[in-house]
This record gives C-alpha cells, sequence and structure tokens, in this order.
C-alpha cells in the first residue's frame, strides 16, 4: 500500500513543488511566472517527442537512474536502511553520470565530471547525517528513528542541529540549486549547455525529469526526519527547508566545484563532527 | 494523445542560433526574457539545447560559412520543431540582401514555418511568431504520424 503511494504520489507532489518552486522563483524575479502545472506539461510533452538518441547505452543507463530513483524512496517509505536508501540514491546518481560520459559531446562529459564532484561533495555528508542518527536512536533504519522521537518526544534537531545545518547544504548541491547548480544549470543558465542532461532528449529527458521528481521527495524526507515527532512539524519542517532552498537558489550565485568541495568538507564535515563528539561527551 | 498535444503547445522550449546579425533582433529576443515580457509564463523557456528544444529563432544574415552549422542545429532538434526567422535580415536577407556572400533567407536552407518582419523585430511581434508557430504543431505531429506509418 505505502509502495503503491510512494511510486504514485511521489512524482505528483514532486512535480507540483517543482512548479511552485518555479512560480515563487518568478515572483521574487518581478516576474508572473509559469503556471503551477508547468512540469507536468514539460514531462508530457518530452514524452510526445522523437526519439533522438547517440547510443543504446544512454537508454540503459536513464532507466536505472529511474528505477533506483523510485527504489530509494520506496525504501525510505518502507522504513528500510538509511546506509541502504543512501546506496541506492548513489548508484543512481551513478548511472545518470554512466549515461552522461557515454556520448562524445564536451558539454556532457564536463557535465558529468561536475556530477561526480557534486556526488563526491555531498555523499560522505549523507553518511554522517546517517550515522548522527544512529548514535542517537541506535538504529539506521527509518521506521526506528521515527519511533524513537514519537516515544521519547525528542526531535533530533534538537540534538543534532549543526547536523541539520550542513544538511541544507547537502540538499542545496543534491537538487542543483544556485549556489551549486554547476553540473546542470536549471531555469535558464547555459554555461555548459544544459550538464549532464545536455545529450538527453525527448521521452529520456522526461524519465530524468521524473526521476529528479523522487530524488526531491526523498531529500525532503530525509529533512522530515529531523523532526518527526508529529506528521504536522515534519510537513512544517519541510516547507521551511523547502522555501529556505528557493531564497538560496534566488538569492546566490554560482560557485565553482573547489568552492563547493571544500566548504562541504571543511565546514560541513567539521561541523558534524563537532556536534557528534558533544553530543558523544554530553550523553556520557 | 490530446493531452500530450495540449502540453506541446504549453510548453515550448526555445533555441535561439545568431546566423550574424547585428545583435538588434537577439537583444529583442532576449528582452522577451526579461520580467517585462516574461515568455516563461506561457512555459516558453530559452534552453540553448538543439536536443531539447521545440522552436528554432533564426536571427540574421545566412551565409555560405554558417549554413552547415544553422543546418546542423535545426537537424538536432527533435520532431514535431518549427522554425521562425526573425527579423528582415533572416526573412529576406534585408538590406543585405545584395552582398554577395548572403544568401537570401534562412528558408533557402531549412523550412520555415513562421516569418517575423522588422528591424530589430519588436519583443511583442516575436512572442506572436512563436505563438503562431505553436499552432503549427499540429500539422508538424500529423505528417510526423504518416511518416511512422510509412515506415
Amino acid at each position: 500500500m505505502m509502495v503503491v503511494l510512494a511510486i504514485v504520489l511521489g512524482p505528483i507532489i514532486g512535480g507540483l513543488l517543482t512548479g511552485i518552486d518555479r512560480k515563487i522563483t518568478a515572483r521574487i524575479q518581478g516576474r508572473f511566472g509559469p503556471p503551477i502545472m508547468q512540469p507536468f506539461y514539460d514531462v508530457f510533452k518530452l514524452i510526445g517527442k522523437e526519439k533522438f538518441i547517440n547510443n543504446k547505452v544512454q537508454i540503459v543507463y536513464v532507466i536505472t537512474y529511474l528505477f533506483f530513483a523510485m527504489l530509494s524512496l520506496v525504501l525510505f517509505v518502507m522504513g528500510q536502511d538509511l546506509i541502504a536508501i543512501i546506496f541506492v540514491l548513489t548508484v543512481g546518481g551513478g548511472a545518470m553520470v554512466m549515461g552522461a560520459l557515454s556520448v562524445r559531446s564536451p558539454y556532457s562529459q564536463v557535465g558529468a565530471q561536475r556530477e561526480i564532484m557534486q556526488m563526491l561533495a555531498y555523499d560522505p555528508l549523507l553518511i554522517i547525517a546517517a550515522v548522527g542518527m544512529f548514535m542517537v536512536t541506535g538504529s539506521f533504519k527509518v521506521s526506528d528513528i521515527i519511533s524513537y522521537q514519537i516515544t521519547h518526544n525528542a526531535p533530533l534537531l534538537y540534538v543534532l542541529p549543526l547536523v541539520f545545518l550542513v544538511l541544507i547544504e547537502v540538499l542545496t548541491i543534491k537538487m542543483r540549486k544556485s549556489p551549486f547548480d554547476i553540473s546542470a544549470g536549471q531555469h535558464a543558465h547555459q554555461e555548459i549547455v544544459r550538464g549532464v542532461h545536455t545529450e538527453f532528449s525527448g521521452p529520456y529527458l522526461a524519465m530524468i525529469e521524473v526521476a529528479h521528481w523522487y530524488e526531491l521527495m526523498l531529500a525532503l524526507g530525509f529533512v522530515a526526519l529531523f523532526f518527526a515527532t508529529q506528521w504536522y512539524f515534519a510537513v512544517a519542517l519541510v516547507v521551511l527547508m523547502y522555501l529556505l532552498e528557493i531564497l538560496l537558489d534566488n538569492t546566490t550565485a554560482r560557485l565553482t566545484w573547489r568552492w563547493m568541495l571544500k566548504s562541504a568538507w571543511g565546514f560541513g564535515i567539521v561541523l558534524c563532527a563537532i556536534n557528534l563528539i558533544a553530543f558523544y561527551f554530553i550523553q556520557a | 494523445m490530446g493531452l500530450i498535444n495540449n502540453s506541446r503547445a504549453k510548453s515550448p522550449w526555445v533555441v535561439h542560433f545568431d546566423c550574424g546579425s547585428c545583435n538588434g533582433c537577439d537583444i529583442e529576443v532576449l528582452a522577451c526574457l526579461t520580467p517585462l515580457y516574461d515568455i516563461e509564463r506561457f512555459g516558453i523557456l530559452n534552453i540553448g539545447n538543439p536536443k531539447h528544444a521545440d522552436i528554432l529563432l533564426v536571427t540574421g544574415t545566412v551565409n555560405p560559412r554558417n549554413e552547415r552549422v544553422l543546418r546542423n542545429v535545426y537537424e538536432q532538434i527533435p520532431e514535431p520543431k518549427v522554425v521562425v526567422a526573425i527579423g528582415a535580415c533572416s526573412c529576406t536577407g534585408g538590406i543585405f540582401a545584395d552582398c554577395y556572400n548572403v544568401i537570401q533567407g534562412v528558408d533557402k536552407v531549412i523550412p520555415v514555418d513562421v516569418y517575423v518582419p522588422g528591424c530589430a523585430a519588436r519583443p511583442e511581434a516575436i512572442i506572436d511568431g512563436v505563438v503562431l508557430g505553436l499552432a503549427k504543431f499540429g500539422e508538424k505531429v500529423a505528417k510526423m504520424n504518416s511518416k511512422a506509418v510509412g515506415k
């Protein structure tokens, strides 16, 4: 039941959120903006386009990406192991990179290299966040983390505030929002054409878009885990976080990948370590 | 199929190719993206990648040197696609029509669907041209389907 809900409702909510994002972004820039349903129009149009591929391997990688994005959300909804979810998510991201690398277009290649850098930047931080949750609740399982917070009425945000701060950066990198939209500019930025997505077109681009919605839902699920005492607190935290991401996206300029790696590893890992060490001593 | 056809008209992504214009028309094309005209409210995005685009906007005079590039960009756009020639230069060659190195109009190189006259074409006229192009998607799809049946 939950699995079907995740597969069906995941992209619908994800698409709506993307539409709201585009609308708010337009309003911040003083424009009227597209309709909320715009992401769905885009995807349906892309499905109706001519199938244009460079090689058959590309199709395999796109389907793999979509499948693993779906699988990671399903695992999350089923309350499975966080480490396994991060692993599945990474395999999907890796498939995307391999697909981009299978074409000789320089834009696609540069985009793929940058995507690898992005994955390199956020993956260790996600793992550390999961370890932090384990230290507090004693389990990597999503269902246990939630039930711990409900029974103790103690949201993780209170004990892991610095880890949550780092998660903001992780989300920005994962969702390719400015200042870290370096592997594939969303909206109208065209520095390396469309980065990793350059060589995918028509229905395959539509699949990438849908996979991205699944990933968005999973990322917001991670945020919700930090305040899972009541469902409405979790939803409020997710909404706040999403608005913050949109604001960040619109008020910052793009940074280079060196900046991203330095800030993610330097700032991110140090903050997480301080938080976890402090928690360890307070508990002891 | 109704859903997909509706979506086509609601999400035309645009790629802009400058054949060697004086930049007058190009600036007007970019003006369409500004908050004043904001073409994104019609779902139009300046996507900058022919493989993702639905509509090709061509500005400037075509000449034998960039003819090959123009045809290449055109061929990289997946069907159904629409070509809009913007400005006097791309419609007919404009005041440069008699130059030895100028081809008289984009339609000598690739099939053009909509002509937007003007020097430079106004942003309103460009938006009108794109909207006219949207009406042509129906024909294009019919042609695409008949081609598929022929195969």
